[in-house]
């Protein structure tokens, strides 16, 4: 059996253009836009200057170029940096207001939002370019007293919990596409549990970029109280392009005593051609603080999509007896790249941190863990596992692993396990021999390397996330 | 069942197999025998399709020739190979690997796939009858396995897919006397009138518990000579040394 260029790519499903008017902010990056942005999203005062504070310092800062991919440069003064439909301008009440392309759009990408259509048990959340068009299940969310709401609704609704937490894990001085995120967000979902409220659904937000030249810069905040929990999950899709487009989010993450986040992402961003032309350049900050004892939070990664993606869903891990951990998949095939991994802060005693990291290279890919165990020195009995396997498909990609581990306390054990390997060619044989065509045999043995990660999804993705691993690789070996 | 005719093979430009004839009708039981290096194991990868050998001559199978087919084809007519390292594949349950393999030969066939219950029950009998712990089923493919637990579960397949040509290549390697007799018992069990095997093998041993219709030495690519079971007896005294 030989390993062969791609010779067909499985046309991206979610590739499709919705012809749609819509409202953009004029092009480019200044203070009017910003203020543009924060009046038609009738923000507060504090939020405008919030974000003007961000904006002039972004000024003086500078892109971070250390990473393992390398683009050409973004030319921030020519992006839209809002970008809505028209139809939404004036905020649909209920579902039924809702344009009916916008519903077919989301139908068509498997989220029916319709009310008698609805998943069950998931309440979703639905971001197109720059605005949510429709969150479901709001009403049973809102007789447990949970908010799930568009960031931008929450601004002005719940503007004393936003104050409170909006940055507090982020800074707006963290680095440049943060600070740039926080000078031009527009749309995100905003959660916040209650004390002891365990959250009766999976929430979720469906991002979708239509627009073309306009970034999409995403906001999301996760508050969880004393003793509850909820379970959150994020899809993304995008039309196939030539250009590139940016998608650069920050997600923050707040854990109470005792209580639980488990977040997990789904990414399937349009990748680009086979010959590495377009894709979404998702550059993404994540971040959760297990500020309570007792708290934890969980992310889980499948990352299929994207040009370039670039991101370290990361734990401070403040609370004593506090846990953090990080579940990755990181598919490459083609021309695509991945910088990914995670950072786990020790600060509270006996803090847990877990880290499993799979990442599959096909095609011209190059895919990268990267990651940080930092344990401080009032983290006594603080404990890290990590593990990273790398999977090779072909002998034109590449596999990298970069673990920094730093250690102030001597009672913490930190533990690192890494493998790199190649789809086997006997393994291979073996499955053929039992009857199993090469697809199948690939997708068994991908399968099976991931098996730990896919295990963490809720139920209800984990069968889609095993497809879309499937479809990924689909043609990587001929 | 199985026609060989004057097979030549080729590994990067090295000539391993020069001129094989070999018949294997339906319901015989042949073994092969040899040493190293005579080119035994080249033969039951040829024969199950393995990919870059370079192969001329005569290779047919109920009729057809096997030439072009892929390995994955072969297995789904019938071919079935007990390997001499099985692969270890982790994070695959060694259920779901044997279900996914039944089940693609029973799609190829035009057959319904097997559902859950059935299997089960069709693994719980294959597995009391050779003697096997059912916990294997649980564990990731040939992963931590020992030597014996990897061969057993080779029979255990071989059972349960239910080939036409099984082609069982050393798997008597490096067996305890009581692994050997439960691979005995998993062939012996299954021959019948319509099945046939190719037993590989270096030692005499394991045709003490299966007893084969046909001997052959195989020896520099070649078989040198063919006998009955008698033949392996003899060969065992004398060595294959005097064959030559």
């Amino acid at each position: 059996m030989k390993y062969q260029e791609l010779e067909k790519t499985k046309e991206y499903k979610y590739g499709f253009t919705t012809d749609i008017e819509s409202v953009k902010a004029p092009r480019g990056l200044n203070k009017d836009i910003i203020r543009f942005i924060s009046k038609i999203k009738k923000e507060p005062e504090w939020m405008l200057n919030w974000r003007l504070k961000a904006y002039a310092r972004l000024q003086s800062v500078k892109e971070p170029n250390w990473q393992k991919p390398k683009y050409p440069k973004i030319n921030y003064q020519n992006l839209y940096y809002y970008s809505a439909p028209k139809s939404v301008k004036n905020k649909p009440k209920n579902i039924d207001e809702v344009d009916p392309k916008l519903i077919e759009t989301y139908e068509k990408l498997g989220i029916p939002l319709k009310e008698q259509e609805k998943l069950s048990g998931i309440a979703v959340d639905a971001v197109f370019d720059s605005v949510s068009v429709a969150t479901t299940f709001k009403k049973k969310l809102t007789e447990k007293g949970i908010i799930f709401c568009p960031i931008s609704e929450a601004i002005q609704k719940h503007s004393d919990l936003v104050k409170k937490y909006l940055g507090s894990v982020i800074p707006i001085t963290d680095h440049y596409f943060a600070t740039l995120n926080s000078a031009v967000f527009t749309d995100g979902s905003f959660v916040y549990v209650p004390e002891g409220v365990r959250c009766p659904m999976e929430l979720s937000t469906y991002f979708r970029i239509n627009a073309s030249q306009t970034g999409q810069f995403e906001r999301t905040l996760i508050i969880a109280d004393k003793g509850s929990y909820v379970s959150y999950l994020e899809g993304c899709t995008a039309p196939m392009r030539d250009e590139n487009q940016l998608h650069a989010a920050n997600v923050e993450l707040i854990a109470f005593d005792d209580a639980e986040i488990k977040y997990s992402t789904v990414q399937n961003w349009y990748p680009g051609d086979k010959d590495g032309k377009g894709g979404i350049y998702n550059f993404v900050t994540k971040r959760g603080a297990c500020r309570g004892k007792n708290s934890k939070i969980s992310w889980t990664q499948v990352e299929t999509g994207s040009a370039i993606t670039w991101k370290y869903p990361s734990c401070i891990l403040q609370g004593d007896n506090s846990v953090g951990e990080f579940y990755s998949i990181a598919i490459t095939n083609n021309h695509q790249k991945a910088d990914t991994g995670t950072k786990m802060i020790h600060l509270g005693k006996n803090t847990k941190s877990k880290i499993i990291s799979k990442g599959i290279s096909a095609g011209h890919a190059d895919n990268t863990y990267r990651g940080l165990v930092d344990i401080n020195k009032n983290a006594s009995r603080a404990r890290n596992y990590t593990q990273c396997d790398s999977l090779l498909m072909g002998n034109r990609c590449g596999a990298h692993t970069v673990p920094y581990i730093k250690n102030k306390n001597s009672s913490a054990i930190v533990e690192h396990e890494a493998t790199t390997s190649k789809i086997n060619e006997d393994q291979l044989y073996y499955c053929n021999q039992r009857g199993l065509d090469q697809e199948e045999a690939v997708s068994l043995i991908v399968n099976g390397f991931c098996k730990e990660v896919l295990q963490q999804l809720p139920m209800e993705f984990a069968v889609e996330a095993q497809k879309l691993v499937d479809i990924s690789l689909e043609g990587s070996v001929g | 069942m199985l026609e060989i005719k004057n097979l030549q093979v080729s590994i990067n430009n090295k000539q391993i197999i020069k001129g094989l004839n070999l018949t294997i009708k339906p319901g015989e039981l042949h073994a092969v025998m040899g040493p190293n290096g005579s080119g035994k194991s080249t033969l039951a990868n040829v024969l199950s399709g393995k990919n870059g050998y370079e192969i001329s001559g005569e290779l047919n199978f109920n009729g057809k020739s096997l030439k072009k087919i892929p390995t994955e084809e072969r297995a789904q007519r019938g071919i079935f190979l007990a390997f001499q390292y099985p692969l270890e594949i982790p994070g695959v349950n060694t259920n779901i690997f044997l279900k996914t393999s039944l089940n693609s030969i029973r799609k190829a066939k035009g057959e319904k796939e097997i559902d859950a219950l059935s299997f089960l029950k069709l693994v719980k009998e294959k597995t009391s009858e050779l003697g096997i712990d059912e916990k294997i089923l649980s564990r990731q493919l040939n992963v931590g396995f020992s030597g014996g637990e990897k061969k057993k579960n080779e029979i255990l397949q071989m059972k349960i897919l239910d080939p036409n040509l099984s082609i069982l290549d050393e798997t008597d390697s490096g067996l305890d006397i009581d692994a050997l007799r439960i691979i005995a018992k998993g062939v012996n069990s299954s021959r019948n009138k319509k099945k046939s095997f190719l037993v590989i093998t270096h030692y005499q041993r394991l045709l003490d518990y299966i007893k084969p219709d046909f001997v052959h030495v195989l020896s520099d690519g070649k078989i040198v000579k063919t006998g009955c079971s008698e033949l392996a007896e003899e060969l065992e005294k004398t060595g294959y040394k005097k064959l030559n």
